[in-house]
């Protein structure tokens, strides 16, 4: 049964879904003239914006959609909470940022331009699905959704072979991480007897029911082959081996994209999952995350200072950022996320892991991108994506230097930056969990990554420009760099509502809590 | 401790954060205009200077808390403000970083690369220096603690010695290991209060945490102090950053930067884990000891006039941790009176040393000789600051060893013993170096005919070598305002009652 008030909700897909099919159809009727990627372009970026007012507008609703129509009481597969409009909005603004850097690289680089901006709508309604999905067979189709979408995305430049190569690759460890997630998602099934995932909570909260029989033992696997297709998404390890060929052979806007946009979406996610359907299992998973985390930054990390292709580089420092964050998965209170609040005077409590993951999220969205703006512009100006290209940028490019600079500082965690107000409250969330090592194997990743980025910074700061000509950044990309920019001092400086922001947004509709 | 604002105006904010409107300022300066850009920068480290002295004026020698007091909350749901004020250990820190900056800026004329990009990264330092000796809330205080860190590497990095990319990655990478494990412990003593979550100094000194985590805490702390201070055997990025650092980048560093280690092991170290900062006490005395001596020996077998000064303040600097863990009024009050003079006699060798190095491009012992005869005010002025450095009575060296050394030695009198022979290599590599460089025939007929001081290099120097009279023979001016602090710091420590 689907009911007005599930429409009304569900507004944000339905502008993505009509949008992007009409930018397909567009796209046919506009072949011949010679404007039409900007006329797309423009058009797409309109039906982002469209999406995005609508989500900002359910700020505060917390409903639960398509509920059947046998039992009306029952949730249904998509909810719609304060967790899933966060998403939606991170989800939507990573599209509008990279759209707005890469007009003219897809100008410039690409045949099927119509195509690529639909894709990337579709792509972007797939992490909105991905945020508010609460169950097991929506999960899993907007998961797969997603992986399409990037793969096609990946290869996009057909006659380029690492594009090729990057896609094949990332299209076969697709494959096998989402079969693994389906059987994971079938012993949940099998074992709780439904797909829903409030009915899977219901199930092991009832003590009676599954508690104590031999079933148990199968629910660890489940846990982690569910694991797998949300760290594929996410790029950890040891699910993250596709990245690096897929980051350094897609064109650089979509590296870019998959650089923030599947990763957040994953993370959505996991916390959705693991927090609704498996509250009783925190100990388990969370102690899980804890091992993933350290593998996961360390790894990355140290992986990364032997890079000598600036988006394969960035491509492990994002693995090692996506560690940064598991600290805080690592520090969840399934509480709070029910929203229940601290107990009183209790010291214990006053950084929330879920909240850390969110902020941490946010500050990466907004630096990340940034950098990748750069990437983008020596990409598409100087035609080079190796360390010595960006030799000598502080006088080819002066603003973009130091605005890159500051993105550095901000994945470092140097304050006043947004990266150092997330690295403060995961770390943070870790240290009231009791997690010392953890927090303290976090800090010292910090300090490797201070080699490999400093190594551009050196070559950006320190070394002669093989070719003087200043690079003059198109108009939108220059926007989407201040937007980036000014966000990233922003939350650095001013974080109290951006943490506002976050604190109400770890709030997801029915979490269970035995008390 | 209280803290409090007579002014009822935020006077201190403007301090902190007049280089930072400075630098913005400048920002829009076209870059071709060079000596607008340096005399704007200038004037900007002369208010800012000027500004700070009003602080010395107005402060309160007999209140024992924070003065100038500004406070803005930050994030609520954890406490974090935005709190910074001025006490007796700040104060002389204040006053020595704004001058020095400015000493700094004069120092900078020569810099002819990119001009703009260099005074904005002095100013947004000073900034983040003045920010550190005021800070009173932890979160604040480690934000400009990296904040001061960062321009640093770009100053070594991009107008440094021929191998500055390697002594600025070295500088850096020290640093932020050793901060990083910091952060983890403010994190860890804020959030776990006993009363909620706050990093508010004040408040977390009132209830120090228990002894065993203190052991923890106070490790994480003292070994980010300890790399900046640098603490043998933590030193080994000194040299090669001030080596290879600019002039003005080496006057900021001996002078202000390492200044930055001692005194957080005095604010934070002492005061919030004081039965681990008893216990450890011996151990950091004897590794400043250690440094002391070390210290003097490699200098004495440099080559490099400025790798000498570099080895020179490993050596000092240990003088300082000795008087500061030597735990009593002596010794901590000799600390910050050294800590002032150090600043102002290595500030000025490394300014003196660049003059010539501007003339000769070398800095080798062996291509000098005989410089009294060409550049004999140059010489005098190179002798005072040495004298300086030696700690020659009457200068005011000679006052903050004494004190450090007369703190040692009633903590443990075989502590004195071997700092005083650390006093006694000083003044063998200063003298030696000396000699070797002014005294004997000309060796090198390039030194036959070096251009005399201009008029601005001797009024930058002026003020630092002044400064070196008035202090050696009026000391109270460093002391008199430190006396409350100081005896505050041991009560907390709870060693006042023990040697006093």
């Amino acid at each position: 049964m689907v009911s007005g008030l599930d429409f009304q909700l569900f507004l944000p897909e339905t502008i993505l879904l009509v949008g992007g099919i009409a930018v397909l159809i567009a796209d046919l009727f506009l072949r011949e003239r010679a404007d039409r990627e900007t006329n797309l372009a423009w058009v797409s970026l309109a039906i982002l914006v469209a999406a995005l007012v609508a989500s900002a507008a359910q700020y505060g609703v917390s409903e639960s959609l398509f509920r059947s129509s046998a039992d009306p009481v029952a949730p249904g597969a998509f909810v719609v909470d304060g967790f899933t409009t966060f998403f939606r909005i991170i989800a939507i603004l990573t599209t509008i940022i990279v759209f707005l850097a890469s007009v003219e690289y897809v100008r410039g680089r690409t045949a099927f331009r119509g195509e690529f901006f639909a894709l990337m709508i579709f792509s972007t309604l797939a992490m909105t699905l991905m945020a508010g999905s609460t169950d097991l067979v929506m999960v899993i189709i907007s998961l797969e959704f997603l992986s399409i979408t990037s793969y096609i995305l990946t290869g996009y430049l057909r006659g380029n072979v690492k594009s090729n190569e990057g896609a094949v690759k990332y299209f076969l460890y697709g494959s096998i991480t989402t079969a693994i997630t389906f059987y994971g998602a079938s012993l949940l099934f099998g074992v709780a007897g439904s797909t829903n995932l409030y009915d899977i909570a219901a199930r092991f909260a009832d003590p009676t029911a599954i508690i104590g029989t031999p079933l148990m033992s199968l629910v660890l696997p489940a846990i982690i082959f569910l694991l797998a297709g949300f760290g594929f998404k996410i790029a950890l390890v040891p699910f993250h081996q596709w990245s690096p060929d897929a980051y350094e052979g897609a064109p650089t806007p979509v590296t870019a994209f998959l650089s923030v946009g599947p990763k957040a979406a994953g993370f959505a996610m996991l916390l959705r999952v693991f927090a609704v359907a498996l509250p009783e299992f925190t100990h388990e998973w969370a102690a899980l995350m804890i091992g993933v985390a350290m593998v996961t930054m360390t790894l990355g990390n140290i992986v990364a200072l032997s890079q000598t292709n600036v988006k394969r580089l960035l491509a492990y420092s994002s693995i090692a950022q996506a560690g940064y964050m598991l600290i805080g998965v690592a520090g969840v209170s399934v509480a709070n996320i029910a929203g229940i609040a601290p107990g009183e005077g209790g010291a214990g409590l006053a950084i929330d892991g879920t909240a850390g993951v969110l902020l941490y999220i946010l500050a990466y969205l907004f630096t990340n991108l940034g950098l990748f703006i750069g990437v983008i512009a020596v990409d598409y100006l100087a035609g080079s994506d190796t360390l010595p290209g960006y030799a000598g940028l502080l006088r080819r490019a002066p603003f973009l230097t130091v605005a890159m600079t500051i993105f550095f500082l901000s994945l470092v965690g140097i304050p006043p930056t947004a990266g150092f107000i997330g690295k403060f409250w995961v770390f943070g969330a870790a240290i009231q969990n009791q997690l010392f090592a953890l927090a303290a194997v976090g800090a010292i990743n910090g300090v490797i990554s201070v080699v490999y980025y400093f190594r551009i910074l050196k070559q950006m700061w320190y070394e002669a420009p093989a070719d003087p000509t200043p690079l003059r950044l198109p108009g939108t990309m220059n926007a989407a760099l201040w937007i980036c920019l000014s966000l990233t001092l922003l939350i650095g400086l001013f974080p109290a509502p951006f943490i506002e922001f976050a604190n109400q947004s770890i709030h997801m509709l029915g979490v269970f809590v035995r008390s | 401790m209280t803290a409090t604002n007579t002014f009822g105006a935020p006077v201190l904010s403007l301090l902190i954060f007049l280089p930072l409107l400075g630098a913005v300022g400048i920002s829009f300066i076209n870059r071709r205009n060079v000596g607008v850009i340096r005399y704007a920068t200038l004037g900007v480290t002369l208010v800012t200077f000027l500004w700070s002295l009003q602080f010395y004026f107005n402060f309160d020698w007999n209140n024992q808390g924070m003065q100038f007091v500004d406070r803005l909350v930050w994030l609520p749901s954890l406490g974090v403000q935005y709190l910074v004020g001025i006490d007796g250990i700040s104060l002389p820190m204040v006053v020595l970083t704004t001058l020095l900056t400015a000493v700094a800026v004069g120092a900078s004329w020569p810099v002819e690369t990119r001009v703009k990009e260099y005074m904005i990264l002095m100013l947004v330092l000073e900034t983040g220096m003045l920010g550190v000796f005021t800070a009173i809330d932890l979160f604040a205080f480690f934000v400009f603690w990296e904040a001061a860190l960062v321009p640093m590497y770009f100053l070594i990095g991009v107008w440094g010695g021929p191998r500055r990319v390697y002594a600025s990655v070295k500088f850096i990478l020290y640093t932020m290991a050793g901060s990083s494990l910091m952060l983890i412990a403010i994190l860890a003593l804020g959030l776990s209060h006993a009363g909620g979550p706050t990093f508010d100094l004040l408040e977390l000194v009132r209830q120090p945490v228990p002894p065993g985590t203190q052991a923890l805490l106070f490790w994480a702390f003292a070994l980010a102090f300890a790399v900046k201070v640098p603490l043998f055997p933590l030193h080994t990025w000194l040299p090669d950053a001030h080596v290879e650092a600019p002039t003005a980048g080496s006057i900021i560093l001996a002078g202000v930067l390492l200044k930055m280690g001692t005194y957080g092991l005095m604010r934070f170290n002492l005061p919030l884990f004081p039965d681990a900062s008893r216990q450890f006490a011996p151990l950091f005395a004897i590794l400043a000891i250690i440094g002391i001596i070390y210290g003097a020996w490699v200098a004495f077998a440099q080559r490099d006039v400025k790798s000498l000064v570099a080895f020179s303040s490993v050596s000092h600097m240990g003088f300082i941790v000795l008087g500061i863990f030597a735990l009593n009024a002596q010794g901590l009050n000799g600390a910050v009176m050294y800590m002032v003079n150090h600043g102002l006699s290595t500030g000025a060798l490394f300014l003196l040393v660049g003059y010539i190095y501007e003339r000769r491009h070398t800095r080798e012992l062996s291509a000098f000789g005989g410089i009294w005869a060409t550049m004999p005010l140059y010489a005098v002025l190179f002798l005072i600051a040495m004298l300086s450095s030696v700690g020659l009575p009457g200068l005011n060296g000679f006052v903050g060893e004494f004190l450090t050394v007369l703190g040692a030695f009633r903590a443990n009198p075989i502590w004195a013993a071997f700092a005083a022979l650390g006093l006694i290599l000083g003044a063998v590599y200063l003298f030696t170096m000396f000699q070797r460089v002014f005294f004997g025939p000309i060796t090198d007929t390039h030194n036959e005919h070096l251009e005399p001081l201009n008029l601005r290099e001797i009024l930058v120097a002026a003020p630092l070598l002044i400064l070196m009279f008035v202090l050696g023979i009026y000391p109270n001016l460093v002391l008199g305002p430190l006396q409350t602090t100081v005896a505050q710091v041991l009560q907390m420590v709870g060693t006042a009652v023990a040697l006093r």
